[in-house]
């Protein structure tokens, strides 16, 4: 019963997405207010439904009601509680639901804080917001109803993939789902102001904070996804610049270039259809991204045929989202007008670089990853496009933008002075030319040059900010700790927000080059009692032993690390078969430090005790991670500055006082 | 086969094609849209070798190959039939004291370019090494084009209504106008 209430909430909401579509735009194209006015409690009312949909479905995993096909295909009663919950999202149709909420959670959201914009560009945008949810929604009714029954009712569920039974699993899709559907604010503020025919600085600072949120979910998102690959795949790599990943990495890259764009077009009200033309883009990549994992092309041209349905679906879907934006882009953008000018050194240049550099990033990994489509369709033959081709590519370009990340917030808009500059970081280059000459020298480089590279750029990244962030202290009166803190609370969150996303590149430079030259893995046979000397650490094997998990059994492994005489870490890392089937996983154990991880993932059983097994030693592997933490705290940060909190604060306290105070 | 196999279509490979060597993609279907798949652990130890520079050298150029009925992976991270017998080939190979450069000559004979792992640079393939930098060239030029225009271009006026709007985005804005012009 509870599942059909589902499905029907599901076509509920439907409906109310179409009206959604319909009547807001119609409203703000004729004039009549109360269609316009219908556009939120539309919002509401789609949420509400699609919120009812996913709880139905929450209800019949946390039942184990197996007689609905998707929860027999993904859950056991076995699970684990929490599982029980992720496993709502451990498939196809549940995920596309998830999608669904959330896409209907942004559109409540900017229902529910857009009080202060003019009613006109409210409609418009939450019209374009049911447009893609249409879309969605419909997906979901026509070819993947998470809700369909199953008859007979089988007695147990197939059980969740084991991979997915995961904490950082669990979180993963949600966070990443939350930037993609998070773009699609972006998306629809750029499609009504084409529809509007208004670009302006109002419309990039409506949409900046948005766009800035969903980046953060999606940074959070794409490094949960990372650092899960690295601690549960069991060969301690952190990207593979598999098709997958580069799917979440394009929306990224884009994105990235899109919330430096806006800032342009924020401030100085210039690249107005270029940033329209990103929020495109960022969007479209996203359902692109979709395309090209849900329907099997990337396998091979040929694999497409094996869910013609689905693949179709998004196909026409993303053809009508992508040509109609672009059609709209082509027929509205010759008219806006292109903001002020700039001189060749200035803060504009300076984004436009970034730009440059973001899209070609995106270029690249679009390339790389369709270029064995391009070559097969063609018959040109079967090339291998991996890991080396990729990151010979991107090696190619980084070290330009991260020079460039150091000059960029130094610049002034509009126009800028070569000495100005010169005499502002001259200091923070000739310390990072000190770095680079030191490493060189020193025995962190070993013989590749990338190493001195890479922590130079790091140091400069550091320095440069440092630089422009007592730049911006000096000319006030108090000591610089007051000035900063009162620089916090007033105007400055955005401005250190930014810097703190960028000291989160340096930090993510130094660990990408740290770990990429200086990773130590060994594959060894050991028997209990042996130990085995690596970087410094003394890895004693005390032997192995059966556990049982609630749904699984293990071998788990016992070692001893040390470090001189002294004993660091105890690790038991696992080798899993779930009592569900499948092949049997690796759990690696992992002693994390923040200089480096001690990792011990146990292979096969050899005989006699003996394990094959693998050690690794990953030096500033963390960074990482906590280099994509601080980019998405940067975002937050960034998000909280006091120009959009006041805009929110009128909107909810009329007097203005709770503004103005802040 | 996994259970969950059938869900998805992205994994739905040629049935020829052994499990194992799915497993990465599988594993990293998980990564955007949930794939499914497990994992084992891959052991250099059924290779003895002379050195630990025999050994390395081995790590090097098997890493420099392709499991050809694999997604995304080199020879050494497959555990695909196909890949071990693979490995086990060039590892003969080594032990008859064949250097990597004929090992790898015969296996593009045998397989064609599609075994390196690392495409070649050569006239088939200039359109994967080149290709985006052409892209990026152009766009690059369109950029330093608009960046030499707006040098030259006049700052334009703003029209009356825009004057309006601005008018009236002041008046409700409690900031004032020198503080906001220096935040970033």
């Amino acid at each position: 019963m509870i599942p059909e209430l589902g499905h029907l909430a599901l076509i509920f909401a439907l409906i109310l997405a179409t009206a959604q579509a319909a009547m807001p735009l119609a409203g703000s194209l004729t004039g009549h207010r109360p269609w316009m006015t219908m556009a939120r409690p539309l919002a509401y009312g789609q949420f509400v439904f699609v919120a009812i949909a996913f709880v139905a479905l929450v209800e019949a995993f946390l039942t184990s009601d197996f007689s609905v096909l998707y929860v027999a295909q993904n859950s056991n009663s076995l699970l684990p509680g929490i599982y029980k919950v992720s496993a709502v999202w451990g498939g196809h149709e549940g995920s596309l639901l998830l999608w669904a909420l959330m896409m209907a959670g942004w559109g409540a959201a900017v229902a529910a804080f857009s009080r202060n914009l003019p009613l006109p560009v409210v409609a418009r945008v939450i019209s374009v917001m049911g447009m893609v949810a249409i879309g969605f929604l419909l997906f979901m009714l026509l070819t993947s109803n998470p809700f369909e029954r199953l008859f007979p009712v089988p007695p147990e569920g197939r059980d969740l993939n084991p991979l997915l039974q995961d904490f950082g699993l669990a979180i993963h899709p949600p966070m990443l789902y939350m930037g993609y559907v998070g773009f699609s604010v972006a998306f629809a503020f750029a499609i009504a102001a084409l529809i509007g025919g208004k670009l302006d600085a109002a419309w990039a600072r409506w949409s900046r904070p948005w766009t800035t949120v969903a980046w953060v979910f999606l940074t959070i998102g794409i490094a949960l996804g990372s650092w899960w690959a690295y601690y549960e795949l069991g060969w301690g790599g952190w990207w593979f610049w598999d098709p997958v990943e580069n799917a979440s990495l394009m929306p990224w890259l884009v994105g990235t270039a899109l919330i430096h764009s806006l800032a342009v077009t924020e401030k100085r009200a210039a690249f107005k259809s270029w940033t329209v033309l990103l929020a495109i883009s960022a969007f479209s990549l996203s359902l692109l991204g979709t395309f090209l994992v849900r329907s099997g092309v990337l396998t091979s041209v040929h694999a497409f045929a094996t869910d013609p349905e689905r693949g179709l679906f998004i196909l026409i879907f993303l053809c009508i989202v992508i040509g109609g934006s672009l059609a709209l882009y082509a027929w509205r953008a010759p008219e806006v007008s292109e903001g002020g000018r700039f001189d060749l050194l200035s803060r504009e240049s300076a984004l436009l670089l970034n730009n440059l550099l973001f899209v070609a990033f995106t270029v690249l990994v679009l390339f790389g990853t369709l270029a064995p489509l391009i070559y097969e369709a063609f018959n040109l033959g079967k090339i291998s496009v991996g890991f080396p081709w990729f990151n010979k590519m991107f090696l190619a370009l980084a070290p330009f933008l991260a020079l460039l990340l150091g000059i960029g917030p130094a610049t002034r808009w509009k126009s800028d002075q070569p000495w100005r500059l010169t005499k502002l970081l001259w200091l923070a280059f000739a310390l990072s030319i000190g770095v680079l000459v030191l490493t060189s020298m020193s025995a962190v480089s070993g013989d590749d040059l990338w190493v001195p590279i890479g922590i130079a750029l790091a140091a400069w990244l550091l320095f440069s900010h440092l630089t422009i962030v007592r730049d911006r202290l000096k000319h006030k009166q108090q000591g610089w700790r007051q000035a900063m803190v009162a620089d916090f609370s007033g105007n400055g969150r955005s401005f250190y927000g930014m810097v703190v996303a960028h000291l989160g590149v340096a930090m993510f430079i130094v660990g990408v080059t740290m770990v990429s030259n200086h990773q130590i893995e060994k594959d060894l046979r050991m028997s209990p009692g042996d130990s085995h000397e690596m970087a410094g650490y003394r890895f004693e094997f005390l032997g192995a032993q059966k556990v049982n998990g609630p749904n699984y059994r293990a071998d788990q492994g016992h070692f001893l690390v040390y470090r001189g005489e002294r004993q660091i870490a105890e690790l038991f890392p696992e080798k899993r078969s779930y009592l569900g089937g499948g092949m049997p996983m690796t759990e690696a154990a992992i002693d994390a430090g923040f200089f480096r991880d001690v990792y011990v993932s146990l292979g096969e059983a050899v005989g006699g005790g003996d394990w094959a097994l693998r050690l690794y030693y990953k030096p500033y592997v963390r960074w990482i991670w906590l280099g994509a933490a601080l980019m998405a705290l940067g975002g937050a940060i960034a998000v909280s500055d006091r120009r959009y909190r006041t805009a929110r604060a009128r909107s909810t306290a009329p007097a203005g006082a709770v503004g103005a105070k802040a | 086969m996994p259970p969950a196999l059938n869900l998805y279509p992205l994994l739905k490979m040629d049935p020829l094609i052994k499990m194992s060597c799915m497993i990465k993609s599988l594993l990293l279907g998980a990564l955007l849209l949930l794939g499914s798949g497990s994992v084992s652990a891959y052991t250099l130890e059924e290779f003895q070798f002379d050195s630990p520079e025999q050994q390395t050298e081995f790590r090097e150029l098997i890493a420099k190959l392709r499991c050809l009925v694999c997604q995304n992976e080199s020879l050494a991270g497959s555990q695909a039939e196909l890949a071990q017998d693979l490995r086990n080939e060039v590892y003969r190979m080594m032990r008859a004291g064949q250097s990597q450069d004929e090992i790898l000559d015969f296996l593009v004979e045998r397989y064609g370019d599609f075994v390196l792992y690392d495409p070649p640079l050569k006239p088939s393939t200039y359109l994967l090494w080149f290709g985006p930098f052409v892209l990026i060239g152009i766009a690059g030029f369109v950029v330093v084009r608009t960046i030499l225009s707006k040098k030259r271009a006049a700052d334009e006026p703003i029209s009356a209504s825009e004057q309006e709007r601005l008018q009236a985005l002041l008046d409700n804005s409690p900031d004032s106008p020198s503080s906001s012009s220096r935040s970033t």
